[in-house]
């Protein structure tokens, strides 16, 4: 079934072909352009991305260790406008999802109003009982978050998923403009875009201004990676250059005197602020998962002290689990006092009885999450599948109805993708990047735009064949 | 800087110049198995092989020393954790895990070679292009240096990196000298008088000294001034002398740095008194053998002292 028909929102083009204002200076410089020198820039670009090693890993695929995520070169583009009603809603939501956050390890009025089910978290793996009653440095639980938006029409833009665990994917909005700069220099002078390079500065600064009472004046910030065999090693590796922090792994580290310090070749030296891409199982062996090798042992314990932050807090993946996404409206609402300014996509909670059985009845129909997956894995997406996967799904949906949600198929907008046959349209989404610290909210205007490479396909993830565009919003 | 970066980065110029004294070595090889006999090619290969240090591994997988074999097992071959490939590799590995203490343009310059080398020792390399791959390797592995040389700050993270390739080198050039040396000198009788100057020639190609020697020699071939240029003459960037003068300077930059000196300074130190204001004739009485072997050992000392004084493992 072909899902790029009439209905999605074409973000280039209008239904009568006309040409959307967001895109009206981008198609100007391409109708210029002589198309055997466009192709012959997507081989520029793969070949850009294999030398400066911009790759990622994936899981159970020795021979093919370092893939590449495949990038296009159309620019995905929002206008200034747009953007401003936008950011205004992501802000909102970010707060929420804090305070929410603060709430949750604290007197939980929100469970006391009777606003959201306790059972929720009982059952959820990422809360944390250790978190209970601690308050991280500056309150700030959620230092960046990555809000997955979609599109369904003009002023129509939707929240996916709210990713406040350890969202990844920053090191490519970065290295999208760098490419697309390096590429298309003339580009950037005929059409106005407000710039992402600014990440990695504000990171640091949003990241130094979270740090605990006893950091120095200027404090020492580090970025913990799984290693390089993890999937977004380049990214962590990335942005600790970026930032002039140092790349630590678990066996750098260790407690001493109170302080989670790192080995330098001049003996130990302590950290303030820890940006770790490392899951909360994997932090501290002492506290979670006693088999880790990837975390430090008794660095809770410092935390709980107040002696040093960790970013994102430990227990805010409570936030990313889907039944508590279907319950965002309320929190931000309740947090905000105000009326949510980016909506949900409509959500079926399996656990209602009722839901599930119209969920079971229109399995075919619907896209089918767990609600503690992320990265696409384990889900149904009911118009792609055969009779047989969805009556296999069906089973394990019957058997743990609370453990999914779901979804309709949603009417992605398309962006158009250069193919060998010219442009064609394809599914995206938009993933903003949010950093929060006492001194504010920041958001870099754009954001990384994932896009389904195959035709149809409504799956934009990088695990999955998902590709990349550049994403502009534009400085109008 | 954290310990295990600058352990990654020490080993990671390490392994470049393994890879690079490496492929010297085969091209030396190889030059003189075209100028023999099938027998006498074999004895050159089976000497590359020892040189290495890689007979145990080769003898487990092979019976003959014929050039194909020798070649395709120093370059590529799986069943040799020191190939020439796999030295790269590391290389790359140990840059990509300390990405953020090399430039741009020294990971690039690395990733590069990488991603040429893996092409090119995809499968196993002709004889007929045998030259071209050698010249390849020593190419890459130029590239890295100079991006070393032209792009990274002169701080820290830059003498380890210097210092591992001149204990590197200093390793390599003591390991052929002993060879080659002993299995061409049978007695010291043999010592200065003329010699079969194809072998040294080949000493000397394996080192890529061999015209630099004939220039500052004006042709004269033997043992004595040979071992000389290699051992003492520090104007030649593959001597010992050469190596530790380097090294020697690299790591006074890091007691700078630090403010002080350590064990690794004083083995330095210790190292160089058996190089300084010697004569060649005084490393020939005490033994050329012997001698190269204490080098050997204490160029060991200094790495292992570098490694505990700056806290490389935890």
């Amino acid at each position: 079934m072909d899902q790029s028909s009439a209905e999605n929102f074409d973000e280039m083009r209008k239904p009568d072909g006309s040409i959307r204002e967001a895109y009206s200076g981008y198609n100007q410089w391409l109708s210029e352009q002589d198309p055997a020198r466009m192709r012959g820039k997507g081989f520029e670009a793969e070949r850009f991305f294999r030398r400066t090693g911009i790759t990622f890993n994936v899981y159970g695929e020795s021979d093919a260790e370092e893939r590449l995520i495949p990038f296009d070169m159309v620019p995905r583009i929002i206008t200034g406008g747009e953007w401003r009603r936008l950011s205004r809603g992501i802000e909102q939501r970010v707060r929420a999802l804090n305070a929410f956050m603060h709430d949750l390890y604290h007197r939980q009025e929100i469970i006391r109003s009777g606003r959201l089910p306790e059972r929720l978290f009982r059952h959820n793996s990422a809360w944390l009982p250790e978190m209970v009653g601690f308050t991280p440095p500056g309150s700030v639980y959620t230092h960046i978050t990555g809000i997955d938006l979609v599109r369904t029409g003009p002023e129509d833009f939707r929240v996916l998923e709210d990713n406040a665990r350890t969202p990844s994917g920053v090191s490519y909005m970065l290295e999208n403009r760098e490419t697309m700069m390096a590429m298309f220099p003339e580009l950037f002078t005929q059409v106005k875009v407000r710039p992402v390079s600014t990440y990695p500065r504000h990171l640091a600064k949003s990241l130094a201004a979270c740090a605990p009472d006893c950091a120095s004046e200027v404090p020492t910030v580090a970025v913990l990676t799984p290693g390089i065999y993890n999937s977004a090693y380049f990214e962590h590796a990335f942005l600790a250059d970026q930032m002039g922090a140092e790349l630590v792994e678990g066996s750098d580290l260790r407690v001493i005197g109170g302080r989670v310090q790192m080995r330098t070749t001049r003996g130990y030296k302590p950290i303030d602020v820890l940006y770790r891409r490392v899951d909360d199982d994997f932090l501290d062996p002492l506290t979670f998962n006693p088999d880790s090798v990837l975390g430090i042992p008794g660095i809770m314990d410092v935390y709980r002290a107040g002696r040093i932050t960790i970013a994102n807090a430990p227990g805010t993946g409570v936030a990313d689990d889907k039944a508590i996404y279907s319950f965002m409206p309320e929190i931000v609402e309740f947090y905000t006092g105000e009326k949510p300014l980016l909506p949900n996509v409509q959500t079926w909670r399996c656990a209602d009885p009722d839901s599930l059985k119209y969920v079971l009845d229109n399995l075919e129909e619907l896209v089918v999450k767990e609600v503690h997956g992320s990265g696409g894995y384990g889900m149904l997406i009911g118009p792609t599948s055969s009779k047989r996967e969805i009556r296999k799904f069906r089973e394990k949906l019957e058997a743990r109805p609370e453990n999914y949600i779901a979804q309709p198929t949603l009417a992605l907008s398309t962006c158009p993708i250069y193919t060998r046959k010219g442009l064609a349209p394809r599914h995206v989404d938009l993933r903003p990047f949010v950093l929060m610290s006492p001194e504010g909210i920041d958001i870099t205007p754009g954001g990384l735009t994932r896009v389904a490479m195959k035709k149809g396909s409504l799956v934009v993830n990088s695990s999955q064949g998902g590709g990349t565009k550049d994403s502009w919003v534009l400085d109008d | 800087m954290l310990g295990r970066t600058a352990n990654n980065i020490f080993w990671m110029y390490r392994y470049l110049e393994r890879a690079e004294n490496t492929a010297r070595l085969l091209e030396a090889g190889h030059r003189m198995s075209l100028t023999r006999t099938a027998d006498a090619a074999s004895a050159e290969w089976r000497s590359v092989i020892t040189t290495l240090g890689m007979r145990g591994d080769y003898e487990d997988h092979f019976e003959d020393y014929s050039a194909a074999h020798v070649c395709d097992f120093v370059l590529r071959s799986r069943h040799n954790p020191q190939s020439v490939f796999t030295m790269f590799e590391n290389a790359r590995t140990n840059a990509r895990a300390s990405r953020s203490a090399i430039t741009g343009e020294v990971w690039e310059a690395v990733n590069e070679g990488w991603m040429a080398l893996r092409d090119m020792l995809a499968k196993q390399v002709r004889e007929s292009n045998l030259g071209a791959a050698l010249a390849a390797i020593r190419r890459e592995s130029s590239l890295a240096r100079g991006a070393t040389h032209g792009s990274m700050l002169r701080n820290e993270i830059y003498s380890f990196a210097r210092s591992g390739t001149f204990i590197e080198r200093a390793d390599s050039t003591a390991r052929i000298l002993d060879v080659k040396y002993y299995l061409l000198l049978p007695s010291l009788a043999y010592v200065g008088t003329a010699l079969d100057t194809s072998q040294w020639d080949n000493v000397l190609q394996s080192l890529s000294g061999e015209r630099a020697y004939r220039w500052l020699n004006s042709g004269r071939m033997d043992a004595r001034s040979i071992a000389d240029f290699l051992i003492l003459d520090d104007r030649f960037p593959r001597s010992l002398a050469f190596c530790y003068s380097a090294l020697r300077e690299n790591l006074s930059a890091l007691a700078r740095l630090h403010g002080e000196e350590g064990a690794a300074h004083v083995a330095m130190r210790q190292a160089e008194m058996a190089l300084s204001d010697r004569r060649i004739e005084d490393i020939f009485d005490q033994g050329l053998h012997e001698f190269l072997l204490e080098f050997i050992a204490s160029n060991q000392t200094i790495a292992n002292t570098i490694a505990e004084e700056y806290r490389f493992n935890a």
